[in-house]
């Protein structure tokens, strides 16, 4: 018997596990319920189910609205992730490189988007766009999201960077590479995982959002805006093939991120001595 | 300015806000030697080799490398690399491409590159790992990594920060003897910045000692060693025992001190500037030159009644730990064989004494 065995109660193991599969349950359940509900053939979510059917995938695909939907809310999406992240590394390396007097304010600043309750920031988003007359169209929920999604890939690539030698900057400087050689072949080079999960990340946050999308996105509505109007009209289980379908989406972002954050940062904790 | 004078430090002041990092620093590094920057933490060692990499600038004075002022030369146009206390290898590239990095940078073509990097992974006997992770390597085969990596550009000279602090004590001596080996086949001019004695003085030709952003003393490790120029020096090498008194007689070639335990004497030197007469000197005898015995032994000057207050065996020498009566301590360093049948239980008493000549007089008090 290892120490590891021998300094462990059954029982606390046991409720651990119970504990985690409860949690799990909880969290889960109604997302499950959604995907089941999506591939049962009856109008309405009752027990006992009808037979199985892909019957509401079928009308889902066959409503254009949908599609156009889709299109607004990948497009707005990638562009959103590229110019968050962007932004993001170009704040997180500021904060890494510089310091300066105000920095704390800075921080906050840079980091508070995501804080505001979305109904305010999506109403000031409308007030402000309207004023500019940018309301209504792609770019008004393109610029909205890159408020929120920016802070989420400054805080990703921030914490990449905190990892780092802080001699490996200067040491590429001194090997004869000048500060844009070295941002070129060290900096980015070293953050590259965490850019791509700021990427994915943030790609998944604007994918998902609603609120302010539903104030600023007029006639262009992304697809969470859609649901919404697919409910107040009638429930239909278009909405749990929908549900499914974003959700399997939203997940494979984040999972992807979650992939190249973790599995890249593994072989730097050995490199500690 | 000699002729053999690589990099010259003229005047140097470094402050860091309100803090002198370096004050006033004045000293030469020739061709081709192996120099040691030695002195504990904050002394301004490190800010020196910053200095002369370009990672810092100079608040006042003038910085040459052969001649010519680098003071506000950025570092990447210096060819003065420098190797990392923490050797700051670049860990998404591999052992080759860490090599090769100060190639690219200077626009060296790929396969000459590739040529260049394997000679010197072949040279430093690490070419088997060259496509391996740096998280595969042991620690030497880091460190020789990192000697390539700046040794690639074959440069006049190379700064070393403490590189050897994070390995244990085995590879440390044998990375020593790396490091001379490779300096005195290159002949590249050396700098290394260390805390440890026994670093510097095994490798360097000559060792700079630094405290509190002033040089103490540079010269040969023997030099050093045998004559410390500064109180400081003597304290800090601690192989002397260090005696402080008032002037009772002195002229060019012996002083006599009179100290809480009686008369100290030098004979037979050959001083520049002997004290004045009643002015406080220093005397220091070094451990291995101050010899013990049961009786005070006849005629003998610089005899001392000392208490045993402990030993320390390592390996073949032991170092006696003694007191004077008047509580001043006194170490004696000695082969076994030469403690044979001396009591050296604690509280024991002895007689230390040694001959005028081995007497030391240090320059500064």
């Amino acid at each position: 018997m290892n120490s590891e065995q021998i300094n462990r109660s059954r029982t606390v193991d046991w409720t651990l596990r119970a504990y985690i599969v409860l949690a799990y349950v909880f969290v889960f359940a109604p997302i499950a319920a959604s995907f089941v509900f999506s591939l049962n053939s009856d109008r309405f979510p009752s027990i006992p189910l009808g037979s199985v059917s892909l019957d509401w995938y079928r009308a889902v695909a066959a409503d254009p609205l949908v599609w156009q939907g889709l299109g607004n809310t990948l497009m707005i999406g990638l562009i959103v992730g590229v110019v968050s992240t962007f932004l993001g590394f170009g704040a997180a390396y500021t904060d890494y490189r510089y310091h300066f007097f105000g920095k704390q304010a800075y921080l906050a600043l840079a980091l508070l988007p995501p804080t505001i309750p979305v109904i305010i920031m999506g109403l000031a988003m409308l007030a402000f766009l309207s004023r500019v007359d940018l309301s209504g169209r792609a770019i008004s929920v393109i610029i909205s999201h890159v408020v929120i999604c920016a802070p989420f890939a400054m805080a990703i690539i921030r914490l990449r960077l905190s990892q780092m030698d802080p001699a490996l900057e200067p040491a590429a400087w001194n090997l004869g590479a000048s500060e844009w050689a070295t941002m070129w072949h060290v900096i980015v080079p070293f953050t590259k995982p965490a850019i791509f999960g700021a990427l994915f990340i943030t790609m998944a946050v604007s994918f998902d959002e609603f609120a302010i999308a539903w104030f600023v996105s007029g006639l262009n509505e992304t697809l969470p805006v859609k649901v919404l109007g697919f409910l107040q009209g009638q429930v239909s289980p278009r909405i749990n093939a929908i549900g499914t379908f974003v959700f399997v989406i939203s997940m494979t972002l984040v999972i992807v991120a979650q992939v190249l954050l973790s599995g890249r940062a593994a072989p730097k904790s050995d490199e500690k001595e | 300015m000699q002729r053999d004078t690589l990099v010259s430090i003229e005047g140097v002041i470094k402050r860091f806000g309100s803090f002198t990092a370096v004050r006033k620093m004045d000293f030469e590094i020739r061709k081709g030697e192996f120099l040691a920057i030695m002195g504990s933490s904050g002394c301004g060692k490190t800010t020196t080799l910053r200095m002369l990499a370009g990672l810092e600038a100079p608040t006042e004075g003038v910085i040459r490398l052969s001649g010519k002022p680098i003071n506000h030369l950025p570092t990447w146009q210096r060819d003065t690399p420098m190797v990392w206390q923490s050797l700051a290898l670049f860990p998404f590239l591999n052992v080759r491409e860490n090599v090769e990095f100060a190639l690219k940078m200077r626009g060296v073509g790929k396969a000459e590159r590739r040529r260049r990097a394997e000679q010197w992974l072949d040279r430093m006997q690490i070419l088997e790992f060259s496509e391996r992770n740096i998280a595969q390597l042991s620690g030497g085969q880091r460190q020789r990594v990192a000697l390539a990596r700046s040794l690639v550009v074959e440069p006049e000279i190379l700064l070393l920060d403490e590189p050897l602090s994070a390995l244990d004590a085995a590879l440390k001596v044998r990375m020593q003897s790396v490091l001379k080996n490779l300096q005195r086949e290159t002949g590249i001019t050396f700098v290394y910045v260390t805390h440890s004695q026994s670093e510097a003085f095994s490798m360097a030709d000559r060792v700079v000692i630094m405290s509190r952003g002033v040089i103490e003393q540079i010269g040969t490790p023997q030099e050093i060693y045998g004559a410390p120029r500064t109180r400081f020096v003597a304290d800090f090498l601690g192989s002397s025992n260090i005696f402080t008194g008032k002037v009772l007689a002195a002229s060019d070639s012996g002083v006599q001190l009179e100290t809480a335990d009686g008369p100290i004497v030098l004979k037979g030197a050959r001083l520049a500037q002997p004290p004045r007469q009643g002015a406080t000197a220093t005397l220091t005898v070094l451990d291995t030159k101050t010899h013990l015995s049961m009786t005070p032994p006849p005629d003998a000057t610089n005899v001392l009644p000392v208490r045993v207050i402990g030993e320390e065996f390592v390996g073949a020498t032991a170092t006696i730990y003694l007191e004077t009566p008047r509580g001043q301590e006194i170490r004696v360093q000695k082969g076994h064989e030469d403690l044979v049948g001396l009591p050296l239980d604690i509280g024991e008493t002895l007689y230390a004494h040694w001959a005028p000549t081995d007497s030391h007089l240090v320059a500064e008090a």
